[in-house]
């Protein structure tokens, strides 16, 4: 093999991506929470949320929420610069309560959902979704 | 009436009898007189069912050297739990005499003093052996092969995963899943699974763009066995595209996707399978921790993390079994399923003592024939270790043969700091061995080699160190991706693998100075393995070879770099 000095201290293209550590929820998290809620209690029951333990790709992440009952379904990203991701709403004749779509997660932080029962109560779920450099898998 | 948990339980410490005085008692009669291949081999057929497992070979065709880890720390619940246990603490756990063919074959201590006596492991024409063996007495007996397989050395390489398809096909087994295969790319994976004569499984191998399931690998296959009807479920390694390129094979998403593997044992319960086998390359704390969110699997074939236990795990009433790696161990698990119930099991992890086995001669003969092309190649002397001079890998932090990759890395590549990746394969080299092409490959082969040269900030260093460590030490498994820790050169540091990501490493010491790493300062760092697209940089494998024919002979410091507390 040859190998000159040249290649040996040329500088090649990034070999990490960026990612940087968890993310705190954000003030405005709770701001929306509140003014989704009106401020009730959030206790826990009949709400789903899927969502990969590691993100494949920060920037677009799989999730999924679904419900027996949920006249709504508030998700938020909590440590975004914009937590809010959407509001599902379901009507009375809604044959399936339950939404997928992907999301951009600036990093590690929780995904949330909050779901509005017919009775007018608040259930949560929450997953920790992790984004990492990778790169050392065994 | 005895209850199931009863019967588990019962047969359980049946097997642990069996396991002991199978294994530790032959350890104890191996001492006193030679090894035979009967001893080994030596196995009271049980039941009705017999599962094969081999897992994590990674193109080891030929008997090797490979010296088990001494740190394999546990975080979390698996603090001092199995495989968290290494040398002594592991030999008194399982009645393992010092020195025994049973320490040399799963513990480090004395490695290169007992590998003089009991010499080589593994070796496919070996395994051909035992498998056989099995088959004389259970001809349908199912062989698993848990992935990992298609990477991992020169010639592998050279026939983008060729050799070892070819080998495994003469070795006959039933299915198959994956990881490390991937990273030959979608298409020559997709090529060589069309083509395969058995079963390539993976409930959680999806297409990335519908996430759906992929069509290619379906997520289990029944078979009919000893009159009982056995569901085995594939589970591909998790974080693929996070541990390796994604870019490499864009069409397939993974993740551990548990609600899906309990749909999958629901759907096959509900088809009627009466013995659920999960096939999987998941690492053994996540197997652990899905046996106790997932109900119905009986056995789970553990595989990625390069345990080898000689006895099974009970999760409820779940069994996993983990069969070590590089070819240098095959489980045997039989078991007695009755209506539709597993009633009781007996398991042996045979190792592969390749000087006291005999090679299936035709299994050896399709093994020469893929190395023949590259015979001249691969026997070519480098370079030789000095007379007190183990290469190793495995451990949470740096082996020596990683010391010397990275001292390869700083020198041809005039760098302050290296990085190389802490995977869990390569052989080991004893003292005063040649070192060849072929051992500098079977630790640095793969198809993203390219060892690159950058910049990075003090501050950006650190990030990536507490990246690395999360993704071993979280304490939650599911955000564990099994490799171990990224291993440095010109560079120490101190780590307390309690704490939370961004606060485990602390002390990081620029080796060549003394100073401490300046979050500011930009420091130039050569590594290797990089999975973002477009790495520049020569081959690892030149790099290396490089620096070992310069040296000649190979003589490391002792690596006292890392600091490790909270263990």
């Amino acid at each position: 093999m040859e190998m000159t000095r040249r290649d040996a201290i040329a500088v090649g293209a990034a070999a990490f991506l960026i990612a940087g550590l968890p993310m705190r929820a954000s003030a405005a998290t709770e701001d929306l929470i509140a003014a989704f809620t009106g401020g009730a209690e959030v206790g826990a029951g009949d709400i789903t949320l899927t969502a990969p333990e590691i993100a494949e790709n920060g920037n677009t992440v799989p999730i999924e929420v679904s419900s027996e009952t949920a006249v709504e379904i508030l998700v938020l990203a909590t440590g975004n610069p914009a937590p809010s991701v959407a509001t599902f709403k379901f009507g009375p004749l809604a044959a399936s309560r339950a939404a997928s779509t992907r999301i951009r997660l600036a990093g590690t932080q929780d995904v949330v959902a909050i779901a509005k029962l017919p009775d007018g109560s608040f259930v949560q779920a929450a997953s920790t979704v992790k984004v990492t450099i990778g790169g050392c898998g065994g | 009436m005895i209850s199931r948990r009863d019967f588990l339980q019962t047969s359980m410490a049946a097997a642990a009898l069996y396991g002991s005085s199978g294994f530790g008692n032959w350890g104890r009669l191996a001492a006193q007189q030679a090894l035979t291949q009967d001893k080994l081999l030596e196995f009271d057929t049980f039941g009705n069912v017999s599962l094969i497992h081999i897992t994590d070979i990674h193109a080891q065709l030929k008997p090797i050297y490979f010296r088990e880890p001494s740190v394999n720390i546990g975080v979390g619940g698996n603090k001092g739990a199995v495989p968290h246990i290494t040398g002594a603490d592991f030999r008194k756990l399982y009645g393992i005499n010092d020195g025994s063919p049973s320490a040399y074959a799963l513990t480090h201590d004395d490695f290169s003093a007992l590998a003089q006596g009991y010499g080589r492991v593994g070796g496919l024409d070996r395994v051909a052996t035992v498998i056989n063996s099995i088959r004389a007495d259970r001809p349908d007996a199912l062989l698993l092969d848990g992935g990992d397989t298609w990477h991992g050395s020169y010639t592998c390489h050279h026939t983008q995963g060729q050799d070892m398809v070819n080998v495994m096909n003469a070795l006959k087994p039933d299915a198959m899943t994956f990881h490390w295969e991937f990273t030959l790319g979608s298409e020559r994976v997709q090529e060589i699974v069309e083509g395969l004569p058995f079963a390539a499984l993976g409930q959680n191998i999806f297409d990335s763009e519908w996430d759906e399931p992929a069509e290619l690998f379906p997520p289990y296959k029944f078979y009919e066995t000893g009159g009982v009807k056995v569901a085995v479920i594939g589970q591909a390694f998790p974080y693929m595209p996070i541990a390796n390129p994604g870019w490499m094979f864009p069409e397939y998403s993974f993740g551990i996707r548990d609600e899906n593997m309990q749909a999958m044992v629901n759907e096959v319960r509900a088809a009627g399978a009466e013995l659920v086998v999960l096939l999987s390359h998941n690492g053994f704390d996540v197997d652990k921790q899905m046996a106790g969110k997932v109900t119905g699997i009986d056995v789970i074939l553990s595989g990625h993390t390069h345990d080898a236990l000689p006895e099974p795990v009970l999760v409820g009433e779940t069994i996993i079994v983990a069969s070590g790696s590089n070819g240098k161990f095959v489980s045997r698990v039989d078991l007695d399923v009755q209506n539709g119930r597993m009633m009781g099991f007996r398991h042996k992890l045979i190792p592969i003592f390749s000087d006291v086995i005999t090679p299936d001669a035709d299994v050896a003969k399709v093994i020469d024939a893929q190395r023949a092309p590259y015979v001249d190649q691969l026997s070519e002397v480098i370079g030789r270790t000095a007379d007190d001079q183990t290469l190793y890998r495995r451990g949470n932090f740096n082996g020596t043969w990683d010391d010397l990759i990275c001292d390869a890395l700083i020198s041809e590549r005039e760098a302050d700091i290296a990085l190389s990746p802490g995977v869990r394969w390569g052989p080991s080299i004893l003292p005063g061995q040649d070192i060849t092409r072929e051992d500098i490959w079977n630790v640095t082969s793969m198809s993203y080699g390219e060892a690159y040269r950058t910049e990075m900030t003090g501050e950006f260093l650190h990030v990536v160190l507490e990246d690395v460590a999360d993704n071993l030490f979280n304490p939650d498994p599911y955000y564990q991706q099994g490799g171990d820790m990224v291993r440095v050169g010109g560079l120490g540091y101190r780590i307390d693998v309690t704490k939370p990501q961004g606060d485990r490493i602390t002390e990081m010491t620029l080796l060549k100075t003394g100073e401490k790493i300046d979050p500011s300062k930009t420091y130039q760092i050569a590594g290797w393995a990089s999975v973002n697209e477009g790495t520049e940089g020569p081959p690892i494998w030149d790099v290396v070879e490089a620096h070992i024919a310069k040296q000649g002979v190979i003589s490391l410091d002792p690596n006292n770099s890392v600091e490790v507390v909270g263990a």
